[in-house]
């Protein structure tokens, strides 16, 4: 992976003062995103908006596109336009976007794609926050495939993932998705955008080769990864399709080519986990009680375990900014050492579901879900670390 | 019969430079109307002079939407109904491409009616090529928006009682620049408007009328292949320019063709860097540079000062 | 730490005073601030509300909980967000458009005439930066200097003039009424 300086046309250097709409769409700017196609959805449009200003002058292009799946669509085409591509939206969107998701993933298509949580479902609560996407982040399209969720927990955070989606994306060739939420995304705090020559941005791994040996995928890699790109209009004739395929592009309907191309998309993030999860643990050493939470949640969270602290309660706090690929190697490495896990989540018990496989029924695991609309009370989460404890 | 005279087919066949040739044979049925189109849009390519490496092709899925897969360009096979989406961001993301949406009825105008119509809206610059056969064929002969009123198909087992899009008008009326329909008998003019509208800047809309044997021909009891282009040859009616409002076509009815609309106006792309060029002055530029010019330009930057040092 | 509401209707620039307030106190204050606001049909007309949780360390809770100031700049604001306001906490409310119950001590009250001076002024859009001024005073939230230099982007350039004297009359009628509340003799004197 070939790292660049951002190019400072799309870098808005200074401390703002934020929303994480905003910070998104200045992060994907910082990250080198010239393309952008949307439909405005509360309360994601901010991020869209924001785009449309600030792209003329950085050189880009945003379009308002008719809905979200024409929106998810116009960036597969972007991207192998030869840009760097991104969307935003809530919800009853980013079920839209589920269909064309999956033909991203089958055609290693890199794009970004941040869901500002609202509560569902249906229309549901449209301008009040949840995180009841998650495991839709993950299953959402059908098939068997993977994809990277990066999950920030405040607008400083929603600039530093947009970039870090980025170059994830880049590297693996994958749609990387920002699962934010309302909370995050409507908050205003300090933003800190560092000069451009301070922000590290993976270039797209181009094919150099000579023209009529271009092959859009590689699938016989050690380590899965993929093989480079090219835009159209180069000369190489490629072929892409959401069938299953061969390292040409071609349709192959068997067994024995489904088994190849599958597993590809798939390895390629499951081997590499190690690789792509990032976290923040805290006070895990003595802990008896950890709390494991992503998003928002986990900053009510660390209030809950500061709390347990002062009552003399040993408890730690895991936050999660990669939901996806799950951090299964430490969480397993934690209920094989604590007595209990307490997972808030603003929704009615997903990523639990996840903890509670990994824990294998080495130690206790305790939802601490809701209906949506609201983020915890820190109380609740202490009530449910004493309880746990006991 | 001596197997090694066929042994440079591949290579000896005249379409060799346009199709995928180890991918042949194709999928499609004997009599199928989409493999003239596809020829007819070979021979507009040739013709048109275009850089075949600047034109990429966009296909949805179904029988038509399997085009892509089969010619020798930049191609894309993408969703059901989703072509020209994809296409609007090729072309936006790199505006130097010809884009060609080479799809079905079903597949532009049911499950894809909305992109169909937006694009047709903002002028947006692409040929979009129909092959409309009044039949989902890959999923086996249902209703599409097209099938003519009473015709029968596999969801309308007793007749169809819905009314039918008729596309020309449709195009015309929401924006398109380049509006023809041909059947698929008229295999010259079906060339001669493909290449006319990759020649055209704007929305441009050719929409072939077309048999599907298996289908659609046989549950209606209208014969084989060539019986659909006696049909057509009875009843297709040269109009150009007629008012796209009288261009329906009725079960087995006459089929008016010719080129309906030809005009020109800005396009989405057009109207974006002209308005931005208003808006913010000679500052504006789509895209910028790309990273290796970037770096190319820091690079000369860096040597001058370097030599302006030495020279000091 | 300290939690604060801002509220009245939509129109008294409402946001526009937690976002002012909030860049000032985390860019140029050294301290952090998180800016929430009510979203929908009620930010644009009706009763509208802006928070803004202050603190010496990282913000964790993002919401208002209990708040220590109110700001309340129309009746149907007061109603309905002084009962919450915290024991001893500080209510400031536009004189001139809220009528308040009776005081019974269990809040400091500051009221000020925002409106009629933004007016004296040349404009009654200014009547937040004579809030955010007094608000400045009474609370000792946020310094005049951070608020000044928060300004430029969030207030359309040909009218910043305008909005820092809205906020120094502002700032000066805070420091006149505490001056006057700590020795009312010498006030009077």
């Amino acid at each position: 992976m070939r790292k660049v300086k951002a190019d400072p046309k799309g870098v808005l250097e200074g401390p703002h003062f934020m929303d994480g709409d905003h910070a998104l769409a200045e992060g994907a700017l910082a990250a080198g995103c010239r393309f952008f196609a949307g439909y405005p959805i509360t309360p994601s449009t901010e991020t869209a908006e924001r785009f449309a200003e600030r792209c003329p002058e950085a050189g880009g292009l945003f379009i308002q596109m008719e809905d979200e799946i024409a929106s998810i669509a116009a960036l597969i085409g972007g991207a192998w336009g030869g840009q760097k591509v991104m969307t935003v939206t809530s919800g009853p969107g980013f079920s839209l976007m589920m269909e064309n998701l999956g033909l991203a993933c089958m055609t290693e298509t890199p794009m970004v794609i941040a869901n500002v949580q609202r509560g569902g479902p249906s229309t549901g609560l449209p301008t009040l926050t949840a995180q009841q996407e998650m495991m839709q982040a993950r299953w959402g399209s059908h098939g068997d495939y993977r994809v990277i969720a990066l999950v920030p927990d405040s607008p400083q955070e929603c600039f530093d993932l947009a970039i870090e989606a980025f170059n994830l994306s880049e590297t693996y060739r994958v749609p990387v998705l920002i699962m934010t939420d309302e909370t995050v995304g409507h908050m205003h705090e300090k933003v800190v955008i560092p000069p451009a020559d301070k922000i590290e941005v993976v270039e797209r791994n181009w094919y150099t080769g000579p023209k009529g040996e271009y092959k859009p995928y590689k699938f016989g890699d050690k380590n899965y990864m993929p093989g480079p790109m090219v835009k159209v209009g180069d000369g190489h004739r490629f072929h892409i399709t959401g069938l299953v395929h061969d390292e040409r592009g071609y349709p192959q309907a068997t067994v024995e080519a489904g088994k190849i191309n599958i597993t590809h998309i798939i390895e390629k993030i499951d081997s590499n986990r190690d690789k792509i999860v990032r976290f923040e643990a805290d006070q895990l050493d003595d802990a008896e009680v950890v709390v494991v939470s992503y998003g928002i949640t986990s900053r009510i969270a660390i209030k809950a375990v500061m709390d347990a602290r002062k009552q003399g309660i040993k408890t730690g706090n895991f936050r999660m900014i990669t939901a996806w690929p799950f951090p299964e190697k430490q969480i397993r490495e934690i209920a094989s050492k604590v007595k209990a896990i307490v997972v808030p989540e603003i929704n009615y018990g997903q990523m639990v579901m996840e903890v509670e496989r990994l824990a294998a029924g080495k130690c206790k695991v305790v939802s601490v879900n809701s209906t949506g609309g609201a983020v915890h009370d820190p109380k609740e989460i202490l009530a449910a670390i004493k309880e746990a404890r006991s | 019969m001596n197997v090694n005279a066929n042994a440079n087919f591949a290579q000896d066949n005249p379409m060799s430079q346009f199709l995928r040739m180890e991918r042949m044979p194709h999928i499609w049925c004997p009599g199928c109307g989409i493999g003239i189109v596809v020829t007819a849009f070979a021979e507009a390519i040739k013709k048109s002079g275009l850089d075949l490496d600047k034109v990429a092709i966009v296909s949805g899925i179904g029988c038509t939407g399997r085009t892509a897969g089969y010619v020798k360009l930049d191609s894309f096979h993408s969703t059901h109904g989703r072509a020209i989406p994809l296409a609007t961001g090729l072309k936006l993301a790199n505006p130097e491409m010809k884009v060609v949406v080479f799809s079905g009825d079903g597949d532009l105008t049911g499950i894809g009616g909305n992109h169909f119509i937006h694009a047709a809206r903002r002028n947006m610059d692409l040929t979009v090529v129909c092959v409309n056969n009044f039949t989902y064929g890959m999923t086996g002969g249902q209703v599409t928006p097209t099938t003519p009123h009473t015709a029968n198909a596999s969801t309308t087992p007793f007749g169809n009682y819905e009314y039918p899009f008729s596309l020309p008008f449709l195009a015309d009326a929401c924006g398109a620049t380049y509006v023809a329909r041909w059947t698929s008998l008229h295999a010259r003019q079906i060339s001669a408007s493909i290449k006319e509208a990759l020649n055209h800047r704007g929305f441009s809309f050719i929409e072939v009328i077309a048999p599907c044997t298996t289908l659609y021909q046989r549950r209606n009891r209208l014969g084989d292949g060539l019986d659909a282009l006696e049909y057509y040859q009875n009843d297709a009616e040269i109009v150009h320019d007629i008012d796209t409002r009288l261009v329906d076509i009725d079960y087995q009815g006459k089929i008016k063709v010719g080129k309906f609309v030809h005009k020109e106006k800005p396009t989405y792309l057009d109207n974006v860097n002209q308005h931005y060029a208003n808006v913010l002055g000679d500052e504006y530029q789509l895209y910028g540079k790309t990273t290796p010019e970037r770096e190319a330009e820091a690079k000369a930057k860096a040597e001058a000062e370097a030599a302006a040092k030495g020279a000091v | 730490m300290m939690e604060v509401r801002f509220s009245g209707f939509g129109g008294q620039g409402i946001v526009r005073c937690a976002l002012i307030t909030g860049k000032a106190i985390s860019l140029y204050d050294d301290k952090f601030a998180t800016m929430t606001q009510s979203f929908g049909p009620e930010a644009r007309g009706g009763a509208c509300s802006s928070q803004l949780v202050v603190s010496e360390t990282r913000v964790l809770y993002p919401y208002v909980t209990v708040p220590g100031v109110l700001v309340a700049l129309s009746q149907e604001a007061y109603n309905k967000y002084e009962p919450e306001l915290g024991n001893g906490g500080i209510l400031i409310v536009e004189q001139d458009l809220v009528k308040q119950k009776p005081d019974t001590g269990r809040v400091q009250i500051f009221p000020v005439p925002a409106t009629r001076f933004a007016e004296e002024l040349g404009n009654r859009l200014f009547a937040n930066l004579v809030v955010i001024g007094f608000f400045a005073a009474v609370t000792k939230c946020v310094t005049p200097d951070a608020v000044k230099k928060a300004l430029p982007e969030l207030v359309p350039g040909r009218f910043l003039k305008a909005n820092i004297q809205a906020f120094d009359k502002g700032y000066a009628f805070g420091n006149d009424m505490l001056a006057e509340r700590a020795s009312p003799k010498e006030a009077v004197a």
